[in-house]
């Protein structure tokens, strides 16, 4: 009794506890009488530092404390999918049949029923040879996802045994792979501890785009598939809407949504309005392939800090099986807070604006979670997944040159700037042209699927708002009648790049999702009416009777008008667009 | 939490400003309630921030004065801090820490809850969808406030942001339903003025017997501060969610509770972060902001209105910013509109209500909501810059189109946004209104809305198009 670890201090959600010598970094206790949840962030002789992931109120010194000898992790198996978590990985639904309207604290629910059946099918026989993360079998999880249990990382060998296809819990052992350290039973269900990335085999070029049915995104700013991308923004500029359009359009076969220290009510919008959505490529509700993390700002700031692994965690997870997930973390900067503010309570010394210093290093290890890889089973068939990261970043005041933004950008390669004049005049998707960008290539990818060019598109709407970006400072000056005919074309089809094109609104029917092919040909039609225009105008026809043409209010128009399979209407319409320059 | 409880120390190991250190002490809780003895009638409450084997930091809320190393005893007494809560509250004025201001004793009966609360379980919230109409064309046509939700007042020193938050509460009413609705106001810091002002303007309008009111002054400890929101949204979470009732929560100013809590943080010699405020300040305020909303279960709800001052206007200040970040938009005063002797002042650009979206159109509201409310914006966003470019290049150079926004812009801010202190406007007679104002403009240039609802409201002949057309 006289060697069992205690509380010695209690200060918030940090307390220390003495006798720890035989304990590692990063595992796992349960804290006090009520067993709450922590972890271990620092040692010290025998003391060690832990954060607690629930409320401290009333633990007092002296109440015991007992280390679990394993590193914090999640559980991984069916049944993750449409479940709504907390940061820690506890079930919502779960923990409201336990405690009410309010989370209770010292709730220990587990994240995966355990008494739930699911049907089981091998796709493996015995006798035959397994790699790491080779499919053993499949289950059904949801509507739209097929779940498949794979061999953990460390074993190969020989299958000694196969369960045959029927029901099994997730702690059932459905095999047995005879390794070189002895025959081992694998079950449905694993752990894995949520701050060590699974590894990527085989890495593939991020070069296909993750298309999410949001012009400024897919035409201007792509993100590929593996990827990562930040958007930044201040409050009212639209982050939230953004990472909600694309949970919903984006073709990705899973969606893993973390709401960081965000509002109660937003979570609520998700749970109630994902159900009820389509998915434009399955029909199915895009809930069957959602999984949710909620962390709202009330909630603990430790869990806080641990939703971002756990999402990213089982984001990795689905990407073994060979799908594309993608990541929207919502928001990173209440996460970098919420590091702050547990570096403030160990007293480390500060780096900017009270950030410790490990940010940087912090926000690097996480967004280089992301990637595309590829699995080789043993019998040669090759399977592909990847994992997008798409973070919200809250910058205070909206001033991107503060730490989480700075370091942020150094690791994501787009970059999707929110602006807050745009949000203003409600100008949505609220992300401007001049201080995004996106690095990644996926030119092939639109030649193969398109009959326009992509390239030569991107190239000429994007010299256009560069040269309405130069003329606009001009026109601060001295009025846009000053500029030449020439030129005012120009600012006229910026315009009408900016609101017939770019602006596209969340909640209207036809335009909330916008398909590849309509948003080339959207494109096409502008900058076909540009090139006629500016010939026109080269003939002394002054742009001001230009811009009257009745075609010019039908191009704003036609992203509410012409809808996603109507394409023909597109090749009528631009036929139009060009007879009405002969008259 | 089970403690022995009622431990008496008698020795303080160090005061300084709002923080008391005691040491040797045993079986001391975290979070733990502490009653100070100064004397033989002085007593004041404090908790435990800190506690070690041998030491607890503690927290005073009544003010520190008067403590000494010697004379002061500390009695641990084994709770957090609560408060009785009934029905009986309502028409009751309270200090900042819930006890009566008006002569009257506290009810005896109720039920006790620890004023720190929970948080709600997401999966438990329903979302907001029923439309307040509060009578004010701006708030109603272009930020919406909608039941359950949280939209916070911006303003700044000298502006009327009290006067419009006395309207909301009085003139504020469901489309198409009555509703057993109550109002519980939190003061925290303010001046004995704006304190009179709420508390007769609740009485003049009969509102006071339906209202609770948590008032600690300018003049009141800061430390108190602290806990003034937390009695009020204890006391709200319970009408609204025991009782069903629809409570309002006005606090004000929220300025002046982040300043104290700035003062009590450096007095515990924290790490500062952005201007001194603690690093949890976002996470502190968001224990208030999320009190809030309505659950499944229960027909009551918990909107909130609260108020700040930005230190010199500046919308980027760390209590605004974060602020903005939680709560479900906010509704931002202007000087400049102020000082054209426009009321409200409500500058609409930075304003936003962001959960309008779902509750409006429909029948809810009207189905043209939406599209009007974003042409405003659009319209009279472009009002800007093309007075930015009025004052370079002078009116007469404008392009016709560019000469209508103006005339646009200036009798939107005098028609749609100012309106009468008593003034109650339905949200159609807002939309109309708006529509007469948006015929100023050539229909040609109206693209957030469509087609057959131009045909169906636009009209060239009402009192704005016709020259000189004013109210």
């Amino acid at each position: 009794m006289k060697h069992e670890p205690k509380l010695i201090r209690i200060n918030g959600p940090v307390v220390f506890a003495d006798r720890m010598g035989n304990a590692s970094l990063g595992n796992q206790v349960e804290v006090g009488r009520e067993h709450l949840t922590g972890e271990i962030i620092t040692l010290e002789n025998d003391i060690a530092t832990i954060q607690v992931y629930e409320d401290t109120i009333g633990i007092k010194p002296g109440e015991p404390v007992r280390v679990l000898d394993e590193p914090v992790s999640v559980l991984l198996g069916p049944g993750i999918l449409k479940s709504i978590y907390d940061g820690i990985q506890r079930p919502l639904d779960k923990l409201k049949d336990k405690s009410g309207t309010f989370i209770k604290r010292g709730l220990n629910v587990p994240a995966i029923d355990l008494d739930r059946e699911w049907d089981f099918r091998p796709v493996v026989k015995t006798g035959q040879t397994v790699t790491p993360l080779a499919i053993l079998g499949e289950i059904p999880e949801t509507e739209l996802v097929v779940h498949k249990v794979m061999v953990p990382h460390k074993y190969s060998g020989h299958l000694s045994w196969i369960a045959a296809p029927g029901k099994h819990k997730v702690t059932d052992v459905i095999a047995r792979v005879v390794t070189e350290a002895g025959e081992k039973e694998i079950t449905i269900m694993r752990k894995w501890p949520i701050r060590r990335p699974r590894p990527i085999i085989k890495r593939l070029l991020p070069n296909v785009p993750v298309i999410t049915g949001q012009r400024v995104i897919d035409f201007l700013f792509p993100v590929a598939r593996g990827g990562a991308a930040a958007i930044p923004g201040g409050f009212g500029t639209g982050k939230t809407v953004t990472q909600h359009q694309l949970a919903k359009w984006c073709d990705v076969d899973i969606i893993v949504y973390i709401g960081c220290g965000e509002r109660g009510n937003e979570m609520t919008q998700v749970l109630e309005e994902f159900p009820a959505l389509k998915d434009p490529h399955s029909q199915k509700p895009i809930m069957e392939r959602t999984t949710l993390i909620a962390n709202t700002s009330n909630m603990p700031v430790t869990a806080r800090e641990a939703s971002i692994y756990t999402g990213v965690t089982i984001a990795e997870y689905y990407r073994d099986m060979g799908y594309h997930v993608a990541i929207m973390a919502d928001s990173t900067s209440r996460w970098a807070e919420a590091l702050r503010e547990i570096s403030g309570r160990l007293e480390q010394m500060p780096a900017e604006e009270g950030y410790p210093a490990y940010l940087a290093s912090r926000i690097g290890e996480f967004y280089e979670r992301a990637g595309r890889s590829e699995i080789t089973d043993h019998d040669g068939t090759k399977r592909e997944g990847s994992v997008t990261i798409i973070g919200a970043v809250s910058p205070p005041g909206g001033d991107f040159s503060e730490p989480v933004v700075t370091h942020t950008r150094r690791f994501v390669r787009t970059f999707w700037g929110l602006d807050r004049d745009l949000a203003s005049a409600r100008h949505f998707p609220s992300i401007h042209w001049n201080s995004s960008y996106s690095e990644y290539d996926v030119s092939r990818w639109w030649e193969k699927n398109s009959s326009l060019s992509w390239s030569d598109l991107h190239r000429k709407a994007m010299e256009i708002l560069k040269e309405d970006d130069r003329l606009q400072n001009i026109v601060k000056l001295i009025g846009p009648d000053a500029l030449p005919d020439r030129q005012r074309i120009t600012l006229e089809v910026a315009r009408m790049i900016k609101e017939g094109f770019l602006q596209q609104s969340a909640f209207s029917e036809v335009d909330s999702y916008c398909s590849p092919e309509k948003q080339l040909a959207m494109i096409d039609i502008i900058l076909c009416f540009y090139e006629k225009a500016g010939k026109l105008s080269a003939t002394g026809v002054p742009a001001s009777e230009i811009m009257q043409l009745p075609v010019v209010d039908k191009i704003f128009r036609m992203k509410e008008e012409i809808g996603n399979d109507e394409q023909a209407k597109f090749t009528e319409f631009k036929k139009i667009v060009e007879e009405s320059f002969m008259e | 939490m089970v403690t022995g409880g009622g431990k008496i120390y008698k020795e303080l190991q160090s005061a300084s400003g709002p923080i008391v250190v005691v040491d040797r002490v045993t079986d001391v809780a975290y979070g733990e309630l502490v009653e100070i003895i100064c004397g033989e009638n002085i007593r004041r409450r404090g908790s435990v921030l800190d506690i070690s084997e041998k030491r607890a930091v503690i927290q005073v809320f009544e003010g520190a004065q008067g403590i000494s190393l010697r004379e002061t005893a500390v009695k641990f007494l084994g709770r957090t801090l609560e408060f009785n809560v009934s029905k009986e509250l309502l028409g009751r004025i309270l200090n900042g820490v819930g006890l009566p201001l008006d002569g009257a004793p506290l009810p005896f009966k109720g039920e006790t809850r620890s004023i720190y609360g929970s948080a709600i379980n997401p999966v438990v919230r329903d979302y907001p969808m029923d439309v307040i109409e509060t009578g004010i064309s701006v708030i109603d046509g272009m930020n919406t406030l909608v039941r359950g939700q949280k939209l916070p007042v911006f303003s700044g020193n000298g502006l009327p942001h009290n006067e419009i938050a006395a309207q909301i509460a009085r003139q504020a009413r469901i489309r198409g339903s009555a509703g057993n609705f109550a109002v519980v106001f939190a003061a925290m810091g303010v001046k004995n003025d704006d304190a009179a002002f709420f508390r007769e303007e609740l009485e003049r309008t009969g509102a006071l017997e339906n209202a609770t009111m948590f008032i600690n002054l300018a003049s009141d400890p800061p430390e108190e501060r602290l806990v003034t929101p937390r009695y009020a949204l204890t006391l709200a979470e319970y009408l609204a969610f025991t009782q069903n009732m629809h409570v309002l929560v006005i606090m004000t100013d929220m300025t002046n509770y982040c300043e104290a809590l700035r003062e009590m943080t450096s007095a515990r010699g924290e790490v500062p972060s952005r201007k001194g405020y603690p690093g949890y300040l976002y996470s502190d305020l968001a224990e208030i902001y999320e009190r809030c909303g309505r659950i499944r279960g229960s027909s009551g709800s918990i909107t909130q209105i609260p108020i700040l001052t930005m230190p010199n206007d500046d919308i980027t200040h760390p209590i605004p910013d974060l602020t903005g970040y939680i709560t479900e938009g906010q509704i931002v005063l202007d000087r400049e509109l102020h000082q054209k002797g426009i009321y409200p002042p409500i500058n609409p650009l930075p304003s936003l209500s962001r959960i309008m979206k779902d509750a409006i159109g429909g029948d809810r509201t009207r189905p043209d909501h939406a599209h009007v409310a974003n042409q405003l914006y659009s319209s009279y966003a472009a009002v800007g810059n093309i007075r930015a470019l009025a004052a370079i290049v002078g009116a007469e150079e404008l392009t016709d189109v560019d000469q209508k926004h103006l005339k646009f812009g200036d009798a939107f801010e005098e028609n749609f946004i100012g309106q009468g202190k008593d003034e109650r406007r339905t949200i159609p007679e807002s939309l109309d209104r708006a529509w007469q104002l948006l015929s100023i403009l050539p229909a040609e240039s109206l693209h957030r809305v469509s087609k057959e609802e131009i045909n169906r409201y636009y009209s060239h002949d009402n009192q704005f198009t016709q020259d000189g057309g004013s109210d």
